[in-house]
């Protein structure tokens, strides 16, 4: 089984999904995330799913779960770089993703994190 | 009309990354019949929901790919084959919402609005067949 990588920016952790996950690697990705927001504090993640070519319930349940445990430990989760067929294919599945955020793209996750950060009295990148 | 088949090719769905196999197999033949990205991508997705249920609620099985024409069209038939427990109730299985508990109760209905044709068969204790088509358009 391959594992996704998970590398820190700050207080942010960047997620970019390059394999084409299966099932184990996806419950795998929810549990290194868990223990690595707990072991660094992180306020932010970001996941980037441009290379994704397909998102399917348990790909887009992921998203939803990771969100979940993230504010937990107060942390924000962003899933960025959806691409347009992935989108159209989500809706018409019927997977809402309510409560995770979503932005265009990476750039756009780590202003919405930031904001967020500034919101709740945080400086920008830095971690705690 | 009895559409004219090309291929079958099938692969097993015995573990987790053999759902990973299938979808790259039904994506190489949506390229193969040019199918449009949005519509390799809805296939794609349908494909990945159908194996996982075919390992996961069927206990494994396999599936089959293939091109067909008919009328003049193109498309793709995948389906998937368990000899697992079958679906007691195929209209509840079918329902939106419905799941047996592992899911989120979109699989089957779900890859059903992702595709032009659907077809579930299932035998209490016989097992599973569910075939899809897409057609290029």
């Amino acid at each position: 089984m391959e594992r996704v990588p998970i590398l820190k920016i700050g207080g942010v952790l960047l997620v970019s999904i390059q394999i084409d996950l299966q099932d184990q690697s996806v419950l795998a990705l929810q549990e290194d995330l868990a223990e690595k927001i707990s072991a660094t504090g992180a306020h932010g993640v970001v996941i980037d799913i441009s290379a994704v070519e397909i998102v399917d319930s348990f790909i887009g349940r992921m998203f939803a779960t990771i969100a979940s445990i993230s504010r937990l430990f107060d942390a924000d989760t962003v899933v960025v770089g959806m691409r347009p067929a992935v989108a159209i294919t989500l809706v018409e599945l019927g997977l809402t993703l309510g409560g995770v955020r979503t932005a265009l793209d990476l750039e756009r996750g780590m202003r919405i994190l930031e904001n967020i950060g500034r919101e709740r009295g945080r400086t920008g990148l830095e971690a705690r | 009309m009895t559409p004219r088949s090309d291929g079958p090719e099938e692969l097993p769905i015995r573990a987790d990354d053999d759902v990973v196999r299938v979808r790259q197999l039904v994506r190489t033949y949506a390229q193969q019949v040019k199918l449009s990205l949005v519509d390799q991508t809805k296939l794609v997705t349908a494909a990945s929901e159908l194996a996982r249920n075919t390992l996961v609620y069927g206990g494994g099985g396999f599936a089959r790919v293939e091109i067909i024409t008919a009328d003049g069209r193109t498309g793709i038939r995948a389906s998937f084959h368990d000899e697992g427990p079958g679906i007691p109730d195929l209209s509840l299985a079918l329902a939106d919402g419905w799941s047996s508990g592992k899911g989120m109760g979109l699989g089957l209905s779900g890859a059903r609005r992702l595709v032009d044709e659907f077809d579930l068969d299932s035998e209490v204790g016989r097992g599973t067949v569910v075939m899809v088509v897409k057609w290029k358009r």
